[in-house]
């Protein structure tokens, strides 16, 4: 105790902020958000009318707002940097420097329990607290919408986060899940619980038939395949009509609790167990399902990474020259991210089936990919809790901005407009506080003596 | 300069013949013929630009080579016999009781390293920078991980001779992070070394592939006097204790010929000479390629070398 209070005496105090310099940055910026915005809110027409109608006071939050942005900026920036000044003349001055960890990295080690009860209760927690009537939009547009982009992101994050193969497309195999489970239902009859595992064999035999020609290329050539590859299961989807139902659209049965319908009929599950029949009860099912389905994913993917095949992946984002001349068969080795990153998408897929009912191309567009993309990019390449924490805040914010009807006096439309718009600045802002992701540590896979983790600055993102 | 009688007495493990890379129109390597013998260190050296890193790329598999044949031995296979009889099929090797011949131009890339078990090191160092020290010493023993895994199956499902594999794995790992001097830092992340360091753990990362031969691109490149004395106890130590050959590039004529057994120069893709360390700093064609003297000068010079 003693110890530490005298370091504090002899530490360097960091210097105060320059506020005369923060103000004049703020109103730089103040003034360019102006000369930007003056034409693009300042005015405005009205009902066809050739009159120009002036929004002063629009104009005037928005340039405020740049100014207030700018200015916690640089303030922050200012205290950053004469902190780190500060520790640099402590070191000079041959003083252990305190081991400072911002909150954010002060509860890394508790959000993997955390969320994981969170995930797990979630239902339950609602259920008992709102209710089942007014919790079934929660679990339904949240928690399973949610459960869903966190399982994509495990599994996009097996072909990207640990492979280092940069894939736009993946949602094909998302496509290639949910159609396998539709078509197999309608010309076979098949359970979802039968399509299941076929839906996940038909997507990784996909992910291998995609792998082979474009095991060539890398980074943006590999891209730009895989964007097409996914419009080209999407344009098939369209227009075979006479197999798929083209934009019209498949139906897909809906999911059953073993062979019992979720209905209010007496044959239905709430009569069956003599419940009252409400729709949360399909709800929390699924939820389990899809929950159960994205821990499988976890699991397999956290236990693949100890395995040699998972060292190989990464080996494989570092460095595939080196990995050739260490005998590593690179073809295979990514052939495999593809093919195991594809089945969890395809288990997805099947899923999403089984929950909509009914499924159009409409629903696999290029946009899913992009934001299952940004889910493992933003979640930190490789972290599963990253992903986690990405898929909440990019797909229940997203979410929730429905709810945000109070907002609709003060920016002047449906809030739900402003989806893509909020998950753009939110991924800009993201990439300049935390440009390697949320979680930007990666764990090693072995180790002798202790487990250190592996500043992000030093991993690779792969070249393809 | 013939080959055969410059030869030291030990047998040959690696045979090059009448190697010939062109690129486009620029000959790289110009019909080249040198062996390397089982338990030797051989050296390549020659000006920048002579081709050198063009010899180890076809040896290694990163390149094709346009013409010529490039023969490994393992074991005590007769090697002429065995070279013409892999050539006249269409295997890229061949094996008997005695011992195997491998055609290294045949194979594809990966499998120079998994089995013909040629390993090699680059003049750019090409560690995994974000993984530690031990495990870019368990990527260097994937083949054998993998199928002690079952080819995933079986450590998937937590079988016992993957886990006792695994622990043998780490073994061999902290074996090497001691004999290069990085065990104290066997978990820190590889891109965190220092250069010098990094030049050894990419030496030892290529010898846990368990190689007959380990070619090394420069390994001294960038080290201090005492960190190339520390190389050439270890590149000994690789040859005597562990009876892996060595071929190595090195332009650090203190590594070159205080280590080499033996020594082949090339100067714009030719080889202009090959034999004893001795032999080649006394060689005039050597001595004019470094120095860069003219055909007419060579005479005087040879005779102010040999005064």
């Amino acid at each position: 105790m003693s110890a530490s209070s005298s370091e504090m005496m002899t530490a360097n105090v960091p210097k105060g902020v320059n506020w005369s310099y923060a103000f004049k940055e703020a109103f730089t910026t103040a003034v360019i958000a102006l000369a930007l915005l003056c034409l693009l809110l300042g005015v405005t027409t009205e009902g066809g009318q050739n009159i120009l109608i002036f929004k002063p006071a629009r104009l005037a939050f928005a340039v405020f707002l740049a100014f207030v942005v700018r200015f916690l900026v640089v303030v922050q920036k200012e205290r950053k940097a004469a902190r780190l000044e500060a520790e640099r003349l402590d070191a000079v001055a041959g003083i252990q420097p305190k081991k400072r960890r911002n909150w954010f990295e002060r509860a890394e080690p508790y959000l993997q329990p955390v969320l994981f009860f969170l995930m797990a209760f979630f239902p339950i927690v609602l259920v008992t607290t709102l209710g089942g009537q007014a919790s079934t939009k929660w679990v339904d547009n949240y928690g399973i919408v949610i459960m869903i982009y966190i399982m994509l992101g495990w599994g996009l994050n097996i072909v990207v986060g640990l492979a280092g193969l940069l894939d736009l497309g993946y949602v094909a195999f998302y496509a290639i899940g949910s159609y396998t489970y539709a078509l197999l239902a309608q010309y076979y009859g098949f359970s979802f619980w039968m399509a299941l595992p076929v839906a996940g064999v038909m997507a990784a035999l996909w992910g291998i038939m995609l792998g082979f020609p474009v095991l060539r290329l890398r980074g943006d050539y590999l891209a730009v395949v895989t964007l097409a590859f996914g419009e080209i299961i999407r344009s098939v989807a369209v227009n075979w009509k006479d197999f798929t139902g083209g934009s019209a659209g498949i139906s897909a049965p809906k999911i059953t609790f073993f062979g019992i319908p979720f209905n209010a009929s007496d044959e239905g599950f709430a009569a069956k167990f003599g419940l009252e029949f409400l729709p949360i009860h399909r709800s929390i099912f699924l939820y389990y399902i899809i929950f159960g389905l994205a821990i499988l994913t976890a699991v397999v993917t956290l236990k693949l990474k100890k395995l040699p095949i998972g060292r190989a992946w990464e080996a494989l984002r570092e460095d595939e020259i080196a990995c050739k001349s260490l005998g590593l068969n690179t073809r295979n080795t990514k052939l495999t991210a593809f093919a195991i990153g594809a089945m969890f998408g395809g288990f997805a897929g099947a899923f999403f089936g089984a929950r909509q009912g009914f499924l159009t191309p409409e629903s696999f567009s290029f946009e899913e990919s992009v934001l299952i993309l940004a889910t493992v990019v933003f979640g930190g390449m490789g972290s599963l809790v990253g992903v986690v924490l990405a898929a909440i805040v990019l797909n229940g914010g997203s979410e929730l901005l429905r709810e945000a009807t109070f907002l609709e006096p003060y920016i002047g439309s449906d809030p739900n407009r402003y989806r893509l718009f909020v998950v753009g600045v939110g991924m800009v802002v993201m990439m300049l506080w935390k440009p390697r992701g949320l979680i930007s540590t990666r764990t090693p896979t072995v180790f002798l003596n202790e487990r250190k983790a592996v500043s992000g600055s030093l991993v690779k993102e792969g070249h393809g | 300069m013939s080959t055969a009688d410059m030869m030291t007495s030990n047998a040959p493990l690696l045979q090059v013949e009448n190697l010939t890379m062109r690129f486009g129109g620029l000959v790289a390597v110009n019909s080249l013929s040198f062996q390397a013998a089982k338990g030797d260190i051989t050296a390549l050296i020659g000006p920048n630009g002579a081709g050198k890193t063009t010899v180890f790329n076809c040896i290694t598999g990163f390149y094709k080579p346009t013409e010529g044949r490039i023969g490994l031995r393992h074991g005590e296979a007769d090697f002429e016999t065995g070279l013409n009889a892999v050539t006249a099929s269409d295997k890229a090797s061949i094996s008997t009781e005695k011992g195997s011949i491998y055609l290294l131009e045949r194979l594809p890339d990966f499998r120079i390293s998994k089995d013909a078990r040629v390993a090699r090191t680059f003049q750019n160092i090409r560690l995994f920078s974000g993984m530690t020290l031990v495990e870019n010493l368990m990527v260097a023993q994937h083949n054998p991980l993998m199928v002690a895994s079952n080819f995933t199956f079986g450590g998937l499902l937590g079988f016992s001779r993957y886990r006792e594999a695994e622990k043998a794995a780490k073994e061999k790992a902290s074996f090497w992070l001691n004999k290069v001097g990085l065990y104290d830092r066997a978990d820190n992340p590889a891109g965190d070394l220092p250069y010098g360091d990094q030049r050894r753990l990419e030496i030892a990362r290529a010898m846990c592939t368990d190689p007959v031969l380990l070619c090394l691109d420069e390994p001294a490149a960038g080290l201090n006097p005492r960190e190339s004395l520390l190389l050439n106890g270890l590149l000994r130590s690789i040859r005597d204790d562990h009876g892996t050959s060595l071929l190595l590039i090195e332009h650090d004529m203190s590594v070159v010929m205080e280590v080499s057994d033996h020594i082949v120069v090339l100067d714009y893709g030719t080889k202009i000479a090959d034999g004893t360390p001795k032999q080649i700093q006394t060689d005039p064609k050597v001595i004019a390629a470094y120095l860069g003297v003219d055909d007419e000068e060579l005479e005087k010079v040879e005779a102010e070398v040999s005064a």
